[in-house]
This record gives structure tokens, C-alpha cells and sequence, in this order.
């Protein structure tokens, strides 16, 4: 055991003393991984290591050299059973330590008056560069070795040093961002502490004003609160009705309605605001129809809180659909036959049992369809005019004419607040109310049919919204080949070719517009899937399987994740990591890390669902055979949770092509993402060139899910656990 | 260290969860090449303590010795133990040569070698050529013998065996018991053994160790048990006893003379002063005779109820003793509920229960 003790911590260690040495400490401008620094690492002063960094004075090293020392001193004098608490100590000192000085010390000296009163002056420094962050891990890792050497965990060095690079990568990338937001709104531009920012938004009445109640114009956030309401009822509803009508009726097409579900997955957000344009806006095609027909103006009614809302009712009600549908499949049959034998009929068993069985899962979609509407930001960028919601003036508190981070801030924490607080409410109501019927057991039966009164008018109306739906969808794909929508209908191939046309002149030209994000979209996407699928499914392992001192908090700070709006992680982001110690704006890692903690928490929940279904003991008899966890986790687990891997793959990859709301406030001219491009595009009117560009993506992950899912279909084992991929992928929430 | 290799020893060994104390304290050692079986309804531990001893859950107090080492802190992966699951927990995606090579693979063994011994082992479990098949491709019992050759295989100190019978259909369990008897003395490997089926337990082990709410009720052979039992709970636990009240007339050295429902009988003392006691009747330790037709003596009682099962019948019969329950081999005339019978009593079912004077 000693001797496995000492070889990992020799391995760190050794790691500790190479990065200080041979890894600049300090953040590289042209990139680390491009190399170039190779060059200059001797004659440039910013290039070197921390060893020599510290030793030409920078005395905020000092004391990271020194822990790093004592590690080494408790490696060769202490045997592993005594050191465990030194080691941990020595890490976390190292970690504190390297937070607080890059912290305090900015790019230009003491970040706080107060310490340059304290201390006199220092010397700025950059952010952490490639050797800061290795040291930073390693000393995270050092506490996890310690307490493994405690016997901490039964002794597992894998799983706790698991947990611990986990809360360092949560806390970095969702808990510092927040905090840092917090902090922006109390902050001039020059860093120093201002409440003023804060009390003037605060009470500004363009974010709380009720006067719409007596004939004026409300607020933002009681705009955009009355707009989740509405959207949260209609897709609630309208999910019902499509669930019931997939579930309890002998309607002939319901296998299609299923198909509904793929949309929001692979819709980006935007596109529905964009199709309604074409099919309802002032020059829309269906307007003129109806203008011409009736010689009514019709106008700009669309632009607004109801065009975003039937937009969001289009985007939302297949997400409900796919929560309800569950529900509803749920409830036991068992429950309503035996309602039925104790001489209630259809209408009565529907109203009295099956109804209120619903409720929680009633209550469930309504929470989303709230979250998602609060979060949307594509729809109402298109659709918004001059009223927009709070996601679109976070966006144009920071990039438009008014450059104000402390409003877009607090706005920011207005939006947290509502979504923050749903959650919470749901999950305050729904506790020990889980109706949840199916169990293990073979339930026998089946679903009685909708009674006929309910039954007709839910099947009108789904069929009427699948209509519409299928219209808007047929707009999107029709849009690309037409001249100039509204004006000249006549079909052209024009705005393909603009977007995607390819050269030749030895060798291919990448001509179109669009190919230069397209493929940084590509790039960045397959980066970060699997990256997402790894820390989404080591997360889940570790929830499911593992027991340690946290555990319910770590699950429920994943969980509440879930509720924060893109928009405000990618305020959050931009505030984080523009300065020192974390830079990482204009870079292609933030836009990973982005991807990588905003889709986790779905490859969690797919992960914990998979991980469900497989026997603990596969993990217990791997154990007792002698393998470690991390050999368990290789041989056993992954292989058996190959769908879940595939599904999380999927995804997060689809995910990272089609979200924009975060995605829009982290792009840069070297990273632009294909949606980001496509919202300029729609800003200059160039609608052919972006529903173009909208369709091939669609089409791209048509294909992307197709091809998974036919590898997913190629599974060895027989097992009664096929369906694990579907559900797992489809659970997921698709959200702007 | 030879002596001490395969001995296992709990000292003071406490597991709680939270507020609920699982076990309060433990203290039990288990001699080397012998099969021990930890016995005990569901809730009483056992379990816990199996897996405290494989590693998978650590004891919050005391400590666990494995061939004399202290492992009380060894995560399991290195202790020298290996355990056959009851769900026999083979690893679906892969065959059942991969399966039982996995261990030894894990061990830094090359894969060639590894192969050939495992081929070994499945040949040790009677399943020589099936190692190209998936689990999912073999009967249940054929699953649980690839489970206990992929324990074996890696030649442990201690197996350990958690309720390995309780997934396979009763006619099949006698058998695989049998099997896995012979093996592990065929080997000299001492065994722990888990089940809460007392049948199972008299038949496989060398020693029981009965469990009651996290602690120790009795230790000793399966022949001590069901004669000796040292607790009421014991001889209601192993073989279905009825718990009657006597009264201890006299003592003589070991032996004392016992009044039971009228008669008078001489049973070895087991530390019992005269006066009032409780004693342990099994089932099959009365002989029922309608009553007037034998020599008179014996309890008397009347019929309450009786079913017939073939090969014997089963009474319930009131009397001096209460209700009691006796099974009677003689099933040529069942007797019908109402008839007044005589029980003549035969020794060797029968146990005075110390401390309960």
C-alpha cells in the first residue's frame, strides 16, 4: 500500500517541480498551446517559470515555492499513515494562497486600495498561465492524496481526487462567475467599490414599473414575468393535450407526433422567431394573404410580447410534451381500473384519478416552460422591437450605445432571482408529493381511452398545432431558396452559394461567408462534447455510487444550475474572466468551459438514469477482484454505459452548435460561432443568408443524431436496457 | 505468518449510518480453512459485516485483521479477499473467460497466462468451453459458478460469499451447496458465508455464527445449535422450536431433572438451578399417540388443527404447554382436529435454555 501511496504522490510532486521550472507561470498572449512561447522562454522576462519568477522578486510566489518544498520534505521523511494531514494542509494553504494573491494582485499593481495603503506599491502580474494552473491542480489533488492516505473514502485516491477536481472545476467555472457578477455591480470601471450603479437600477423604473395596469408600459421584469406565465400555461397545456392524445386515444398519426420532440433539440433558438417573421411580419406571407383577401392593415402587431410568446409556445411546447408524455405513461392503469370497477366512468376516473395524478408532473413542465421563457434570448432578439424581456437588455445594457455592466448586472440578478426562486419553489412543492406509479413490477393493464368529451377537442387541437408547427418548419427550409422574402419570390440558389460556395484554386477555397464559423463551430463543438459527456458522467459515478460528506449539496448546486439562464452565465463569464487571475475572454477555453458546465448538468442526469439501471454490486465485484476504481470505472462502467456516453456525446455536441444566449457575449472576431453570425446576419436584414445557414445546421444535426443513434443501435450486450439511450437523450431540456 | 494466513479477526468492530448503529460492537475471530456462516434474519448485520470484511464499507470504530495484518484502512481493492455477489455480479459486456481473467488481469498478470488459468478455474466448476459464451448466454446456476471460479481464481486468503444460493430454485440450491462444500474444503480456504436460511447453514458450514441486531447470539457448530441453544431466539431461529416453561425439579452434577407438561425428564443441565425454566421442544421431539391407547404416560393434549404434507402431518396441539406445534412422521392415519392425544417426549429434541431460570 506504501508503496502505491508514495508512487502517486512522487507523480504529482514531480509534475509540481516540472511546471514551476519549465511552464511559464504567467497567461501567454498568443496562446499556449500554439507553442511560440517555446522561442522566447529564456530572453522574455513574461515567459518565465515561477521559480525563476519568485526568485527575480516576485514575492507573491514565495510562499507556493515553499509549500511546494514542504510537500517534498513530507514525502521522503514521513511515511504515508502520518502525513495525510500535513499534505492536505500544504494544498489547501497552496490553493488559498494562489487565490488570494491573484486576486489581489491585478495587471497594474494591488487590485484594493486598501492593501496598496497596507503593503506600498507592487509590481502587476498577469493571469495565471500554464504553470499557475498545473500547480493550482496539483495542490487540489494533494489534499485529495491526503485524505486518501487518512483512509478517508475506504482509502480511494481516484474517487477523491475526483470529487476534489470537480468542486475546483464547479467553483471555478458556475460559483466564481456568479460571485464575480455579484461583485461587477458594485463596481466602477476602474475596479474600485460603487454602490451607485446598483441603487440607480435598482429602482429604476423601466425594470419595476406597474403602470401598464393603469394604461402605461410595465417594467421589464414584470413584462418578462408575465410572459414566462403565459408561456409556462400555453405549453403546459398544449403538452397535454399532445401527450394525452400520443398516449390515450386511437388517434392513427400519433407515432409522428413523437417526432415533434427532435425539434427543440435541434432548432436553434432564433429560427422559429425568424420563420414567424416571414409567415406573419409586416411583409409575411400569410399577412399578405390576409391583407389582400380582407384589405385590412395588419401592421407590426408580431413584434412584441405576443409574437415572442406564440414563437416561445412553437419552441416549448415539445420540451412539455416530453416531460408530460412521461407523466402521463406513468400513472398506472392499475389505479384507473380500479377507479372504473368502483362504478366511476371515464369522465369521472379522468377528472377524479387521473387528473390529480398528474398534478406534480403538471407543476414540473409548468416550471420549465417558466425557466425556458425567462431564458430565452434568440426569439425575443428577432421578435422583441422595442419591448424587449430582460435576457435582450442584459445583452444590450453591455454591447449597445449604453455600455453599463452594473445594469446589466443587476438586471442579470433580477433574472437569477425569478428563475432561482421557481426552482426552488417546485422543489419545495413537489417533496412528498411524487405520484410517481411505475414500479419495477409488471403492472398489467392498459390505459383507458379518453372520454369522448375530452377526447375530439384535444385531438383538433393538437392536430391544428402540429399544422402550424409543420408550416413554420416548412418556412424555414422554403425561406433559403427564395430571392427576397415577401418581395420577389422567385427561387434562387443565391443565398447557398453566398453562405457556403466553394472555390478551387490548387486546392479548396473556402469562399462562402459562412464556412469560417461554421467551422469554429465544428471545432469548438467536438471539443467540448466529449469533454461534457467525461465530467458529466465522472459527476454522475460519483453521486450515484459514491458516498462522501457534501454529496446532497455538490446535487443540488448541479441540479439549480439547470435554472440559471444563459444569458446570465455569459454576462457572468465575460465579468469572471476578463482580468487577471482567470483571462480567458476572446479565447476559444471559454467558449468550451461555457459549453462544457452550462450542458453537464443533462449528461448528469442522463448518467444518473443510466447508472440506475446498472447493479451496484458490477462495481463492488470489480472492486473485491482487485482493480481499482479508476480500472472499474474503465473496464466495467464505461463500457456498460456506452448509450449514456453516446447520448451525452450527442447532445452536448448539438447543444454547443445551436445555443446562442451565453454563447453571444463570448465570441470574438478568431472564434465566431454560427449562431452568433446568424444574429448579425438577421441585424442587417440579410433574413435569406441566415435561414440558409439556419437549415444546413438543422440538416448537419439531423445527421449527426441520425449516425449516433444507428451506433448506439449496434449494441452487443442483451440487455433489457436498449431504451436507456432514447430516454436519457430525450430527457433532456433544450434551452436558448 | 503460514499459521496465521486465513484468519480473520473483528476487534470491537462498530458500524453506524447516520443515527442507526449497525453493528455496536463486534469482536469475532474465524480460524483459518474453515467455512464460517454469519446467520441471521434480514436487519441483523451480517451483510454489513461481510462487507466491512471484503472493504466496501469502513468500520467507524475498531479493527479488522485479515491473515494478522491490520486492513482495517485498506481500500478493497488491495485486501486479499474476493466475494461471490448474490446477484453474482458478472460484468454483462464481457465473456466468461474475460470475466473470470479480470482479477487476475487487474493483478498486472499477462493476458495469455491469465487466460489459461481462468480456463482453469472454470474447469475446477465443472464449465470447462463455455468460457467464449456471455453471462446472458448461461443458466443461472452455471452464472453462479462463473461467479465463485472468478473468485477463486485469484487464490484468496478469505472467500466471501453473500447469500450465493438465494437467486437459484431450491432443487438447484442443494445441489450448488454441496458443490461449493466440497471445493472449499477440497482447497482448505476458509470461507465466510452469508445467508439468513437456517437449512443452508446447518448444511455447509463448519462453524455458525448466529446474528441478532448487530450482535452475536451464538457461536458453535451446527450440531451445537440445534441442540444447545443458547437463547430462546436460537432455538426458535434454527429448526422451528417451540419455547416452553418447565420447571427444574433437581440437579446432579450436569444432569437435571426436568418437569415438563406433567412429566418428568432428565436433560443435561447447562448451568440451570432448580425452579422455573424455559426449554426448547422441537418439533419432531413428540411422539403423538391418541390418547388410551399407549402406556398412559406423556403429555396430554387435544388436536387444534392438523394438515397432511405427504410424508408427514403437521399438528398444532393444546395442553399444559399452550398451543405447541409438532410434526409427526407417522402419516398413515392423520388424526383429526378435536382428538385427545398423548405426546411422549423423545430427549434428544429437547433443551433446557440457560439463563432463563
Amino acid at each position: 500500500m506504501t508503496s502505491r501511496d508514495n508512487r502517486r504522490l512522487d507523480l504529482i510532486l514531480a509534475a509540481g517541480v516540472f511546471a514551476l521550472i519549465a511552464l511559464p507561470w504567467y497567461r501567454i498572449r498568443s496562446g499556449f498551446f500554439s507553442f511560440e512561447w517555446l522561442e522566447d522562454f529564456i530572453s522574455s522576462e513574461k515567459l518565465w517559470p515561477g521559480l525563476v519568477q519568485g526568485l527575480m522578486g516576485r514575492w507573491q510566489l514565495w510562499p507556493v515555492l515553499m509549500l511546494l518544498a514542504v510537500a517534498v520534505l513530507l514525502r521522503f521523511t514521513q511515511a504515508p499513515g502520518k502525513r495525510g494531514g500535513a499534505l492536505i494542509a500544504v494544498g489547501a494553504a497552496g490553493l488559498a494562497w494562489m487565490l488570494a494573491e491573484g486576486l489581489a494582485i491585478g495587471l497594474r499593481g494591488w487590485n484594493w486600495g486598501l492593501l496598496e495603503a497596507t503593503f506600498g506599491d507592487v509590481a502587476g502580474q498577469q493571469a495565471f498561465g500554464a504553470g499557475a494552473v498545473v500547480l493550482g491542480t496539483l495542490f487540489a489533488l494533494m489534499i485529495a492524496f491526503g485524505a486518501a492516505e487518512r483512509g478517508a473514502l475506504k482509502g480511494d485516491a481516484f474517487v477523491l481526487g475526483a470529487i476534489t477536481l470537480l468542486v475546483l472545476l464547479v467553483a471555478t467555472f458556475v460559483f466564481y462567475p456568479l460571485v464575480s457578477m455579484f461583485a461587477g455591480a458594485f463596481q466602477e470601471f476602474d475596479g474600485s467599490f460603487t454602490s451607485e450603479g446598483v441603487r440607480r437600477n435598482i429602482v429604476d423604473p423601466k425594470i419595476w414599473s406597474l403602470a401598464c395596469f393603469w394604461g402605461g408600459n410595465c417594467g421589464v421584469a414584470w413584462r418578462t414575468f408575465f410572459l414566462a406565465i403565459c408561456t409556462a400555461t400555453g405549453t403546459t397545456l398544449l403538452g397535454l393535450v399532445f401527450a394525452l392524445v400520443a398516449t390515450r386515444t386511437g388517434f392513427r398519426f400519433k407515432k409522428s407526433l413523437r417526432l415533434l420532440t427532435v425539434l427543440p433539440i435541434i432548432t436553434p433558438p432564433f429560427v422559429v422567431g425568424l420563420a414567424l417573421t416571414m409567415l406573419l411580419g409586416r411583409s409575411g406571407s400569410l399577412t399578405q394573404v390576409i391583407e389582400s383577401a380582407t384589405g385590412w392593415e395588419l401592421g407590426r402587431w408580431l413584434y412584441g410580447l405576443t409574437g415572442i410568446w406564440i414563437a416561445q409556445m412553437l419552441s416549448f411546447t415539445p420540451i412539455s410534451f416530453l416531460v408530460l408524455i412521461g407523466v402521463v405513461d406513468g400513472i398506472s392503469p392499475s389505479m384507473e381500473e380500479a377507479s372504473q370497477t368502483l362504478r366511476s366512468d371515464r369522465w369521472r376516473t379522468f377528472r377524479k384519478v387521473s387528473l390529480p395524478l398528474m398534478a406534480p408532473g403538471l407543476a414540473n413542465a409548468f416550471l420549465i416552460g417558466f425557466i425556458e421563457s425567462m431564458a430565452d434570448f434568440g426569439n425575443p432578439l428577432v421578435l422583441g422591437g422595442s419591448g424587449g424581456v430582460l435576457s435582450t437588455e442584459i445583452f444590450f445594457a453591455v454591447v449597445g450605445a449604453q455600455n453599463d455592466p452594473s445594469r446589466a448586472a443587476v438586471l442579470a440578478m433580477v433574472l437569477l432571482f425569478f428563475t432561482l426562486s421557481a426552482f426552488l419553489a417546485q422543489r419545495l412543492w413537489l417533496s412528498g408529493r411524487n405520484y410517481a406509479t411505475v414500479t419495477g413490477k409488471g403492472d398489467g393493464g392498459r390505459h383507458i381511452s379518453l372520454p369522448r368529451r375530452v377526447g375530439w377537442p384535444v385531438i383538433t387541437v393538437a392536430v391544428a398545432w402540429a399544422a402550424f408547427t409543420i408550416t413554420v418548419y416548412a418556412m424555414i427550409l422554403f425561406g433559403g431558396f427564395v430571392k427576397i422574402w415577401g418581395l420577389d419570390h422567385s427561387l434562387t440558389l443565391d443565398h447557398y452559394a453566398k453562405a457556403f460556395g466553394v472555390g478551387w484554386d490548387n486546392g479548396v477555397l473556402w469562399t462562402g461567408v459562412a464556412w469560417d464559423s461554421f467551422w469554429t463551430t465544428m471545432e469548438i463543438a467536438l471539443i467540448a462534447a466529449p469533454l461534457t459527456a467525461a465530467v458529466g458522467l465522472l459527476t454522475a459515478w460519483l453521486i450515484v455510487r459514491q458516498r462522501f460528506p457534501g454529496r446532497g449539496v455538490f446535487e443540488f448546486a448541479l441540479m439549480m444550475s439547470f435554472a440559471i439562464p444563459g444569458t446570465v452565465i455569459g454576462i457572468s463569464y465575460i465579468m469572471a474572466f476578463n482580468l487577471p487571475p482567470l483571462q480567458m475572454t476572446g479565447t476559444a477555453a471559454i467558449l468550451i468551459a461555457c459549453f462544457v458546465f452550462r450542458n453537464m448538468p443533462v449528461g448528469v442526469r442522463g448518467g444518473v438514469a443510466a447508472m440506475a439501471q446498472l447493479d451496484g454490486s458490477l462495481d463492488e465485484a470489480s472492486l473485491t477482484l482487485g482493480a481499482s476504481s479508476g480500472r472499474t470505472m474503465r473496464k466495467v462502467i464505461l463500457p456498460l454505459m456506452r448509450p449514456a456516453i453516446l447520448a451525452a456525446l450527442v447532445y452536448s455536441f448539438v447543444r454547443a452548435i445551436t445555443s446562442i444566449s451565453a454563447v453571444i457575449f463570448l465570441v470574438s472576431a478568431k472564434y465566431n460561432m454560427a449562431t452568433a453570425y446568424i444574429v448579425g446576419l438577421v441585424e442587417n436584414g440579410e433574413y435569406g443568408i441566415a435561414i440558409a445557414y439556419s437549415s444546413v445546421l438543422i440538416l448537419v444535426m439531423i445527421t449527426v443524431i441520425g449516425g449516433f443513434q444507428l451506433l448506439v443501435g449496434e449494441r452487443r450486450i442483451r440487455r433489457g436496457e436498449e431504451k436507456a439511450a432514447n430516454s436519457s437523450f430525450s430527457a433532456k431540456e433544450a434551452r436558448a | 505468518m503460514t499459521q496465521t494466513k486465513g484468519a480473520v479477526a473483528f476487534r470491537n468492530v462498530r458500524k453506524t449510518f447516520g443515527s442507526f448503529t449497525a453493528i455496536p460492537d463486534l469482536t469475532l475471530d474465524i480460524e483459518p480453512g474453515k467455512l464460517v456462516t454469519l446467520l441471521g434474519p434480514s436487519g441483523c448485520g451480517k451483510t454489513t459485516t461481510l462487507r466491512m470484511l471484503a472493504g466496501l464499507e469502513s468500520p467507524t470504530d475498531g479493527q479488522i485483521l485479515i491473515g494478522g495484518d491490520d486492513v482495517t484502512r485498506l481500500p478493497a481493492d488491495r485486501r486479499d479477499v474476493s466475494m461471490v455477489f448474490q446477484s453474482y455480479a458478472l460484468f454483462p459486456h464481457m465473456r466468461v473467460g474475460q470475466n473470470v481473467a479480470y482479477g487476475l488481469e487487474a493483478g498486472g498478470m499477462k493476458s495469455a497466462e491469465a487466460r489459461k488459468r481462468a480456463e482453469e478455474a472454470l474447469e475446477l466448476v465443472g464449465l470447462s468451453g463455455l468460457a467464449g459464451r456471455l453471462p446472458a448466454e448461461l443458466s443461472g446456476g452455471q452464472q453462479q459458478r462463473v461467479a465463485v471460479a472468478r473468485a477463486l481464481v485469484l487464490e484468496p486468503q478469505v472467500l466471501l460469499l453473500d447469500e450465493p444460493l438465494s437467486n437459484l430454485d431450491a432443487r438447484l440450491r442443494r445441489k450448488v451447496r454441496t458443490d461449493i462444500r466440497e471445493l472449499q474444503q477440497r482447497i482448505g480456504l476458509t470461507a465466510v458465508y452469508v445467508t439468513h436460511d437456517q437449512e443452508e447453514a446447518l448444511a455447509v458450514s463448519d462453524t455458525i455464527v448466529v446474528m441478532k441486531e448487530g450482535k452475536v447470539a451464538q457461536i458453535g457448530t451446527p450440531r451445537e445449535l440445534y441442540e444447545s441453544p443458547a437463547s430462546d431466539f436460537i432455538a426458535d431461529f434454527i429448526g422451528e422450536a417451540n419455547v416452553v416453561d418447565g420447571r427444574v425439579l433437581s440437579v446432579q452434577g450436569d444432569v437435571a431433572q426436568v418437569e415438563l407438561g406433567g412429566v418428568t425428564l432428565s436433560l443435561p443441565s447447562r448451568g440451570q438451578s432448580p425452579g422455573p425454566t424455559q426449554i426448547s421442544l422441537r418439533s419432531n421431539a413428540l411422539k403423538v399417540t391418541v390418547a388410551g391407547k399407549g402406556d398412559g404416560t406423556g403429555i396430554k393434549g387435544t388436536i387444534a388443527s392438523s394438515a397432511y404434507l405427504g410424508d408427514h402431518v403437521e399438528y398444532e396441539i393444546d395442553g399444559p404447554l399452550e398451543r405447541i406445534f409438532v410434526v409427526d412422521d407417522e402419516s398413515d392415519t392423520p388424526l383429526p382436529s378435536g382428538t385427545a392425544v398423548a405426546l411422549e417426549v423423545r430427549p434428544r429434541g429437547v433443551a433446557l435454555i440457560p439463563g432463563t431460570a
